[in-house]
């Protein structure tokens, strides 16, 4: 079964049944992808398929058939998303920040506060408190960190 | 999760009347987004070993228009039903309760058709089909035959489809009178209704109730004390003896029938 991975073709045997994020880890050695509750949602296993984020763990492999997917190595490891996760310490055990900047891809340059936290609502963090995830993502997106939110403005 | 998968049995259908074959051919489990059926997978309680993949049936994906009849198909997700002008423009509620399923992973996987063919009875998208008396078209490799939606679940998840139906489209008549739509859960995204309400306010009432009975219900001695002009607190009373929610890990019974009472109100308030 072929599709893209990373912009490479990508060619996997298999049982057309087993979990993308089994595939992406296990046959494409691309262990970026996490997995958390294994029932879509914490989104730690997010991905992108043909531009829209969706959870790795609940997809059959079938179903990427020919379509494009992107992971967190996709993104090169050098992403000012990335270093913005660092800088605004919006990663601490790390397990959600993969999935959390893979759902974060499909925010414009124009995100307010809001679409940034209706883009990650899939998407649970156990440790930050998601306001060093709201901040370096605004941050990414051109808003100042002067504007972006304290923790008691950020209740879900 | 590899041993899981090893019994698992995938037919990828490449058009629907290739699907239908199948479906005809011996009993499979129709797999759309997913989104609950490898939940199921992963928590090994998936019960069903054959399965066909109807993912790529595009022809299943339209939203469209007959006539006066909005024309939904089965495949089109939370996310373009969110999307779509003929939605926000014939029932609204349906895009408000499309855009409080999971989050955006889950949106863009999960379907109409799967919604209810996976006849959960907190299923956030029923109350709204339910209140606007949807109508399901099911086809078989035999016939097409449409079922109303408040006819079509027989108790807890189960419903009159036969194994060898697949639901292809949801049709929605116009719809007269404000429409209101409210999920009561633990959290704004990612959280399985304690309750779900829809209601349009026509002049007979219709008022539809998720997660306070083993499936979808509307409510129809509250419609009913409604349209004669009882008021609004005589109609709380009735409502709360004609539900019977339960206790369970989400919520309570005594909770349920509080704020699905509240909700009525709430309801009838916000649409005058």
């Amino acid at each position: 079964m072929k599709f893209v991975l990373n912009g490479a073709s990508t060619e996997v045997a298999g049982n057309p049944m087993e979990r993308l994020i089994d595939v992406l880890r296990e046959d494409c050695g691309l262990t970026g992808t996490k997995e958390g509750c294994g029932e879509g949602e914490c989104g730690a296993c997010t991905v992108l398929v043909n531009g829209e984020p969706v959870c790795s763990c609940i997809i059959p492999v079938a179903q990427v058939e020919n379509a494009e997917v992107v992971t967190i190595e996709g993104l090169g490891g050098d992403d000012p998303l990335q270093h913005l996760f660092m800088n605004e310490v919006g990663a601490q055990c790390g397990i959600c920040t993969p999935g959390m900047i893979m759902a974060a891809q499909v925010l414009g340059a124009d995100a307010t506060l809001d679409d940034v936290k209706t883009a990650l609502a899939g998407n649970l963090c156990r440790c930050t408190g998601y306001s060093a995830i709201y901040r370096a993502v605004l941050k990414w997106r051109g808003v100042d960190s002067v504007d972006a939110p304290g923790k008691s403005e950020v209740v879900a | 999760m590899r041993t899981a998968i090893s019994g698992l049995d995938l037919r990828r259908a490449s058009s629907l009347e290739d699907a239908l074959e199948i479906l005809a051919s011996g009993e499979r489990t129709p797999i759309a987004g997913a989104t609950d059926l490898y939940v199921a997978l992963n928590f090994g309680t998936l019960v069903p070993r054959r399965f066909v993949d109807i993912w790529a049936l595009d022809e299943l994906r339209g939203i469209s228009m007959r006539g006066d009849v909005l024309v939904i198909g089965a495949l089109a997700t939370y996310t373009s039903l969110m999307r779509s002008p003929l939605v926000a423009d014939r029932v609204p509620m349906l895009a408000l309760a499309s855009g409080q399923v999971g989050g955006v992973q889950i949106q863009n996987r999960g379907t109409l058709g799967g919604n209810i063919a996976n006849a959960s009875p907190a299923g956030d998208s029923l109350p709204v089909l339910a209140a606007v008396d949807a109508a399901i078209v099911l086809r078989s490799a035999r016939v097409e035959r449409r079922v109303g939606i408040n006819e079509f679940y027989t108790g807890y998840r189960t419903s009159v489809m036969t194994p060898d139906e697949l639901i292809v489209a949801v049709e929605i008549a116009p719809v007269e009178g404000k429409q209101w739509f409210r999920k009561v859960g633990t959290r704004a995204a990612q959280a399985i209704s304690k309750i779900v309400v829809a209601g349009v306010r026509g002049a007979a009432p219709r008022i539809a109730f998720g997660s306070v009975a083993p499936t979808v219900v509307r409510v129809p001695e509250t419609e009913r004390a409604l349209t004669a002009g009882a008021s609004i607190d005589d109609a709380m009373a009735i409502l709360v003896k004609e539900i019977k929610p339960i206790d369970d890990i989400r919520s309570t019974a005594e909770y349920r029938l509080r704020v699905s009472a509240n909700l009525l109100r709430k309801f009838w308030i916000e649409t005058d």
